[in-house]
């Protein structure tokens, strides 16, 4: 008899936690931080300087881009726009508004339109980027990275930095300017 | 006395942080109630419709063509746009008006979908903007809720275009619906 008791009191404990434990490791995950391993050398050397031997892994801070503030020289998590179910992670070329002169794209130089952003990888050639998907849309930005946390000896905080040569050549403000559209 | 009011203030937030959790939860994995606004999809959803969209398809990539599905707007993240999947990714989808004489097509790249509008004259659509990635796409519509003469339902909805109902303004739905589960469970616990 007391077996049975105490049986029922540890299911009873059981459900009751996992109802508190699982809606809020998932609020947290969706809502605050999200970590993730990088995968790939589209960022070299930024992230993953030793390729696959031992990638990174990265902190993303989703309440940062909750209002989908995003700057240029982010290092940011989008949705891939060719596969739903996989997440990309580039560095943030240009915003909206930037007029941008592409490495490989169809169109020479781009403007960036209105609610959209150009990402691209730090290593240029090796790189699945907005030089063949174009540009992609805010709403697919997942996440912001902002520390680099294994393995411990490249533990540091990721400074959002454009490359000098990949600065946007002019920006308009507005959607008013329409006449380089691709 | 003091111990006691503290008690009683770190559960009251606890149970307040369990719970908007589980509001979260529902809201992303299972469905949220969205009023929708403008006269693109009329007749089926008329002006100040509110209308049931689920997750689930959406999560599981089920969304099929035909699907009456809630995205966000590829201009402007923070709207929300409901139109109608016309044709999934490899499909060819017709991209003139019918007064043209020509007929265009185009294919639907990997990745996208292409929207339209069930009142074609007066909405923008893919057949302005072009197709949009599925990443985008945020529920699919199943129900829509009827306007019933009762206290619950005559809630005034604010005036903003395709507007999602956030979580908090749903308190009044999510306290009558869900009242005899959530409070009747505090009162055993106690």
């Amino acid at each position: 008899m007391a077996q049975t008791g105490f049986g029922r009191r540890y299911f009873k404990a059981f459900v009751s936690g996992f109802f508190v434990a699982v809606p809020v490791t998932v609020t947290v995950l969706d809502r605050l931080a999200y970590v993730a391993r990088v995968e790939g050398a589209s960022m070299q050397p930024s992230l993953n300087p030793d390729g696959g031997s031992s990638p990174d892994v990265v902190l993303l801070n989703r309440w940062s881009v909750r209002n989908y503030q995003v700057h240029r020289g982010d290092i940011v998590s989008v949705l891939s726009p060719k596969d739903p179910q996989q997440k990309i992670i580039k560095r943030v070329i240009g915003i909206e508004g930037d007029f941008i002169k592409t490495l490989g794209y169809k169109n020479r130089y781009v403007r960036v339109p209105d609610g959209h952003l150009w990402i691209e990888g730090d290593h240029h050639g090796h790189s699945f980027d907005s030089n063949t998907f174009g540009p992609v849309s805010l709403g697919l930005v997942h996440g912001r990275a902002s520390h680099i946390i294994w393995p411990p000896s490249r533990w540091q905080r990721i400074e959002p930095s454009v490359p000098p040569e990949r600065r946007p050549l002019l920006n308009w403000e507005g959607a008013t300017e329409d006449g380089y559209d691709d | 006395m003091f111990r006691g009011f503290l008690v009683k203030t770190i559960s009251f937030v606890g149970y307040t942080v369990q719970y908007g959790c589980i509001a979260h939860c529902a809201f992303e994995y299972v469905g949220e109630f969205v009023s929708c606004s403008g006269p693109s999809m009329e007749p089926t959803i008329t002006n100040h419709d509110v209308v049931f969209s689920e997750r689930v398809s959406r999560n599981l990539c089920r969304i099929q063509k035909g699907d009456i599905v809630i995205a966000k707007s590829p201009f402007d993240p923070k709207m929300n746009i409901c139109k109608r999947v016309m044709g999934l990714e490899g499909d060819k989808v017709c991209t003139s008006g019918p007064s043209d004489i020509f007929k265009t097509h185009t294919y639907v790249p990997r990745g996208h979908v292409w929207l339209e509008g069930d009142n074609l004259r007066n909405s923008t659509d893919s057949r302005s903007y072009g197709p949009i990635p599925y990443a985008l796409i945020r529920g699919r519509v199943c129900l829509k809720v009827m306007r019933i003469q009762s206290h619950f339902l005559t809630y005034i909805l604010p005036q903003r275009p395709n507007h999602k109902l956030f979580e908090f303004e749903l308190l009044p739905f999510y306290v009558v619906f869900f009242q005899e589960f959530f409070f009747s469970s505090i009162k055993q616990n106690k």
